[in-house]
């Protein structure tokens, strides 16, 4: 009995390391220690046996069978890893060939830039107003001190619809609905679609878009302005930005201003994009022209505001270094995939 | 506005580079655009002496000449000018000279003979007749300046001279004047300006006898003075008016008319000459014209004027269009001997609206225009008097005739030391506020009255002080706070985040977004297969378009997607598939009512798709948006699309848009030569539509059991009425319906197909039987059957 044994183990020890996939494995499993198998039929030869040699006969069988078992299993486990590595080893593919095309749109650059402008204000506490682009001659000039036969009008080639009705030639309109409408604080920015009768060329064009801001308050300060311009334009153009404020003339504000923001080509040291001034006009601004306030309900003894305007196309345009404002119409896909 | 440094230096000398001057000019508030020096771009010319002239050995038409430039010896230079003698003085190009017009002289053979430079004309130097009136035009520039030999010719010309080029706002009427910047100057730098009251001799007599003035329209001319001048020589100005009247820009043309030019220049007063000779009854009338009466203006343009403008007459005839020009029979001639001088007032508007009916913009027009103070009339015809005297080419009768109703505007202002810095966020003393507001020649009394200059006519309340003081003090010196006020709130913050989402997910669908104008040529809405009575035609217009091809505000926004497509599709983009969100624009009324202004939602592609690609993106977008219920009804009342292959969507009764293939027809008027599916949907009307109140449902708990069924069916028979039979009939238990399958061909007969759905029923509460599920399917084939003649397959 002994010696079956050992026949047996060293048997199914070689048949185990000779087997070399899983269903061998399972052919020795079935042929030697399943129900039928051959040391399983041993242990019901142990009733032949005295009963003295029964107990240590049996518990060699158990132990063999138990070591085998073990044995089978971390075999099983290295087949099956082995048989994993040349699975993935036959999976291999080229990662190099072309992806399989999945297409994403693309929102306008204009629309990009605008958004990253809309979300500087929202995060400073700003929120969005809107406006009809076909204005009122009133909201457009006469509401903001410029009344008809002004000089400013000459300035501002204007769409008429009739007398009374133009397109909207900046977003300040907006400044006079937003007034009229709620009551002081007041804290919004109005992008918008204005209109110009300019001919179409590479930097001009009749329709371009203006991102119009306005605080009123008790208390508001020029250094406000100063301060609300910077952080924005920080927040844009990065924080080593400087600014420069000349002072300019706007009909609804006063004082009135321009900024300027140090060129980002030479720092403000003068180079040939910024015409060797070192800085570049970003926006026009100022508190808002008491005339204004009263225009539209609000006591400028109490309160005071200001006001800003800024021109979308030329920030985008900087930012990814587009020379001609006609791509932006064209819609070129070609273009719009850049973005 | 033009600033030459020579004339500034006469009020106020500064010691500062041009570059310098510019900046600080610009930083108190007068923006400098450009400067430059017209010497810099002449380069190596300097005066010589022709002290021979020999033929050319090779040619009849060249001369070789000697010429002394004070230099180591002479140089030889061949010329073809014929006006040249022996001892004229001559401005010449050494070799490596520059000429304005960016010639760079060489020396070099001329047929054989070695010419060393170059002798001008006087338009090679940049000049014209009127700026030396005694050379010739063709020929070389024969000098008679006092210079000497080897002086650079650009100073013994008067060309090299410093020019600061000024932007001024229309707000600084003052500033379009030489006085008005050199003001400008003395308080930037804090100096004081040196500007002298005109004085004139006379020489006796009296004006009024010499000329009557009346005014029937006080309103458009609120003040009229003359002067009259008698014995006038015509002639030449001096060369230094005619130096400055160049820089400026302005062509000299003779002495009283220069005269004019200059005090304008200088006093930005626009101001007039008249040969008395054509005021025959010695009379002005300022009035307005009559309808179609007609002048011959100084250009020598037959007008027509009607009562809108005003002009100044002899009595009878109209001799000058106020404030614009001069009428061509009364401007002064080389013999002219008496001169009436007119300095006026002319209401801006109207000056404005009478320049742009005759559509000429002078820059008497120009100034009139932004609104002069009536005072300064007196000191500019005072100053023209007193420079007929200094150049002595006139003798000015005494006294002047002033029709004068103008008002002064009086206004009532307080220096607030408190309320301006706390608005300035300044911390300025009352002293030092003062002294910059005297360094801009306003007072301010001990009472705190502010005394403004007749000339800041711009200064009006509160914060107009305000802005003098900050500017002189400097905006850059206020240190920048961040004002914490509260945001308000608005509707349009709310829509705005959802035109955002509708971006995003159409980008995320592959849609590349799209800007397009919003006027657009009345053809699209042809091209775009809208019939001529269409109310779609009814279009805001523009009255003064850049061209038909954005005259009207557009009611549709397809036709520009079209377009753009199509420039896609002619730059040979392959698959295109692009969004707009833009507005649409439809009258409500006559002109002078706005229009209701819509955002439009447009989708547009072209390529690999088709009609269910396009509904598919639009119904991904739509889940997105979380508009539930809507329902696809074949057809649109819109002419551009395919009529069996386009729908109308709606969330119950309320129309949210329209989709479809393009008209083969239209596709073909824009020019696309592949099929195109287009969507447009209401912005608005879909943010009504937004169901925000999300409210989770649990996730079932029993298992769902899927059935299919195959029917044949008409073939005119909507998909959509199969789906709703399977839904209502499936009541409470209904979770899912999909088509599979549709087929049509053999085994199927003629104008029928066979439509095949999986079909999901789940109950919320159990675990279904067969039972449950075969009455929900005998329920959906019996009412298929009895409603729309389906037969089970």
């Amino acid at each position: 009995m002994k010696d079956k044994i050992k026949a047996i183990s060293e048997l199914v020890e070689q048949k185990l390391s000779e087997a070399n996939d899983a269903a061998s494995l399972e052919n020795i499993r079935i042929n030697y220690l399943g129900k039928k198998g051959e040391l399983t039929s041993l242990l019901r030869e142990l009733g032949k046996l005295s009963p003295e040699e029964r107990p240590a006969m049996g518990q060699l069988v158990n132990e063999v069978k138990q070591r085998l078992e073990a044995e089978l299993d971390q075999r099983k486990a290295s087949i099956a890893k082995l048989e994993l590595e040349n699975k993935l080893k036959n999976e291999k593919i080229d990662v190099t060939l072309p992806a399989k095309e999945k297409k994403l749109g693309h929102i306008h650059p204009m629309n990009i830039v605008l958004r990253e402008i809309e979300d500087i204000f929202k995060e400073m506490g700003f929120t969005i107003a809107d406006g009809p682009e076909v204005e009122l001659d009133y909201y457009n000039f006469e509401a903001l001190n410029v009344p008809k036969d002004h000089p400013a009008r000459d300035t501002q080639d204007t769409f008429y619809i009739s007398d009374n009705v133009v397109l909207r030639t900046q977003t300040s309109p907006m400044q006079i609905r937003v007034m009229e409408n709620n009551k002081p604080p007041i804290k919004i920015i109005a992008p918008g679609t204005v209109y110009r009768s300019d001919a179409m060329d590479a930097t001009h064009s009749p329709v371009f878009h203006q991102i119009e801001g306005l605080v009123v308050d008790k208390g508001v300060t020029f250094a406000d302005l100063k301060g609300t311009l910077e952080t924005f334009a920080r927040k844009l153009y990065g924080t080593d930005t400087g600014f420069r404020y000349r002072p300019h003339h706007f009909p609804f504000t006063e004082p009135s201003a321009e900024m300027d923001i140090t060129c980002f080509n030479c720092h403000g040291e003068g180079c040939r994009l910024c015409k060797g001034e070192g800085y570049i006009e970003i926006l026009g601004a100022g508190m808002v022209h008491p005339k204004v306030l009263e225009t539209c309900g609000i006591d400028p003894n109490e309160y005071s505001g200001f006001a800003f305007g800024l021109g979308l196309e030329r920030v985008v345009m900087r930012r990814y270094n587009i020379d001609d404002l006609r791509l932006f119409t064209e819609n070129d896909v070609r273009f719009l995939k850049q973005f | 506005m033009k600033l030459p440094k020579t004339w500034l230096d006469e009020y106020v000398e500064l010691d500062v580079s041009p570059r310098q001057f510019a900046a600080d000019m610009t930083m108190s508030g007068s923006k400098v655009e450009e400067y430059y020096n017209d010497g810099d771009k002449i380069k190596n010319v300097v005066i010589g002496r022709v002290d021979s002239i020999e033929d050319h050995p090779d040619s009849d038409h060249l001369v070789v000449c000697q010429i002394d430039v004070a230099g180591e010896r002479k140089l030889q230079i061949v010329t073809g000018a014929s006006n040249l003698k022996v001892g004229d003085i001559v401005p010449v190009c050494l070799d490596g000279a520059h000429l304005p017009d960016g010639k760079v002289i060489k020396k070099g053979k001329l047929r054989g003979v070695l010419s060393e430079g170059m002798l001008c004309s006087l338009s090679e130097l940049g000049l014209t007749l009127g700026d030396f009136p005694y050379a010739i035009e063709d020929g070389i520039f024969v000098i008679e300046e006092p210079c000497n030999l080897g002086d650079d010719a650009t100073k013994v010309l008067g060309i090299d001279n410093v020019v600061t080029d000024f932007e001024i706002t229309s707000n600084r009427t003052d500033c379009y004047s030489i006085i008005g910047l050199a003001r400008e100057a003395a308080a930037t730098y804090d100096k004081k300006a040196n500007i002298k009251t005109p004085v004139v001799k006379g020489c006796g007599g009296n004006a009024a006898d010499h000329i009557s003035v009346a005014v029937e329209a006080p309103d458009l001319c609120p003040r009229y003075i003359a002067r009259v001048v008698k014995n006038v020589k015509i002639g030449p100005s001096p060369r230094w008016m005619r130096e400055r009247l160049r820089l400026c820009g302005v062509r000299p043309i003779s002495n009283i008319v220069d005269i004019t030019n200059y005090v304008m220049l200088e006093y930005g007063q626009p101001l007039h000459a008249f040969d008395a000779r054509f005021l025959p009854d010695r009379k002005i009338l300022v009035r307005r014209a009559n309808e179609g009466e007609k002048i011959t203006t100084l250009d020598g343009t037959d007008r027509v004027l009607d009562p809108s403008i005003l002009v100044i007459t002899d009595g009878k005839q109209p001799v000058a269009v106020a404030g614009v020009m001069g009428g061509l029979d009364s401007e002064i001639k080389e013999d002219t001997t008496e001169v009436i001088f007119e300095s006026a007032n002319f209401n801006g508007p109207c000056v404005r609206k009478g320049a742009r009916k005759l559509g000429m913009r002078t820059d008497a027009s120009n100034l009139y225009e932004k609104g002069l103070p009536a005072y300064q009339t007196k000191l500019a015809i005072d100053r023209v008097c007193e420079l007929v005297e200094l150049l002595g080419c006139g003798e000015v009768v005494d006294g002047c005739v002033d029709v004068d109703n103008s008002t002064e505007k009086k206004i009532d202002l307080k220096l607030d030391v408190e309320r301006t810095n706390k608005f300035l966020a300044t911390s300025l003393s009352r002293d030092e506020m003062v002294a910059i507001l005297r360094r801009l020649e306003f007072d301010v009394l001990d009472d705190d009255t502010i005394i403004v200059p007749a000339y800041r006519q711009d200064i009006e309340c509160f914060a107009d002080v305000a802005e003098e003081i900050v500017r002189i003090y400097g905006y850059n010196k206020v240190e920048p706070s961040l004002f914490k006020g509260s945001a308000t709130t608005t509707v349009t913050a709310k829509y705005h985040d959802f035109k955002q989402k509708v971006s995003d997910a159409l980008a995320s669908l592959g849609f590349f977004e799209i800007k397009t104008y919003t006027f657009i040529s009345p053809k699209l809405y042809d091209k775009a297969l809208l019939a001529d009575d269409s109310s779609l035609r009814n279009s805001v217009t523009i009255l003064n378009p850049l061209g038909e091809d954005s005259s009207i505000m557009r009611t549709l926004t397809m036709p520009s997607m079209l377009s753009i497509l199509s420039k896609n599709y002619n730059n040979r983009n392959t698959d295109v598939a692009l969004f707009e969100i833009g507005k649409t624009f439809t009258p409500t009324g006559d002109a002078n009512t706005l229009p209701d202004e819509k955002s439009v939602i447009t989708l547009g592609a072209y390529g690999n798709l088709d009609f269910y690609d396009m509904k598919g993106y639009v119904c991904a977008l739509l889940d997105n948006l979380k508009i539930k219920d809507v329902s696809f009804e074949s057809g649109t009342d819109l002419p551009y699309y395919h009529p069996g292959r386009c729908a109308t969507l709606k969330v119950g009764d309320t129309v949210i848009g329209r989709m479809g293939q393009i008209h083969p027809v239209c596709a073909d008027n824009f020019d696309i030569g592949s099929d195109v599916y287009a969507a447009e949907l209401s912005l608005e009307t879909l943010y009504d539509l937004v169901d925000t109140d999300i409210t989770y449902i649990p996730l079932p708990k029993f298992p769902a059991v899927t059935r299919d069924l195959a029917l044949l069916c008409d073939d005119e028979l909507e998909a959509a009425k199969i789906e709703n039979v399977i839904k209502t009939e499936s009541k409470k238990l209904f979770e899912d319906c999909k088509l599979f399958d549709i087929y049509k061909g053999s085994q199927i007969p003629e104008g029928k197909k066979s439509i095949a759905f999986t079909i999901t029923l789940r109950a919320a509460d159990r675990t279904l039987v067969d039972e449950d599920v075969d009455n929900v399917m005998k329920r959906i084939i019996k009412k298929l059957v009895a409603d729309f003649g389906c037969e089970q397959r």
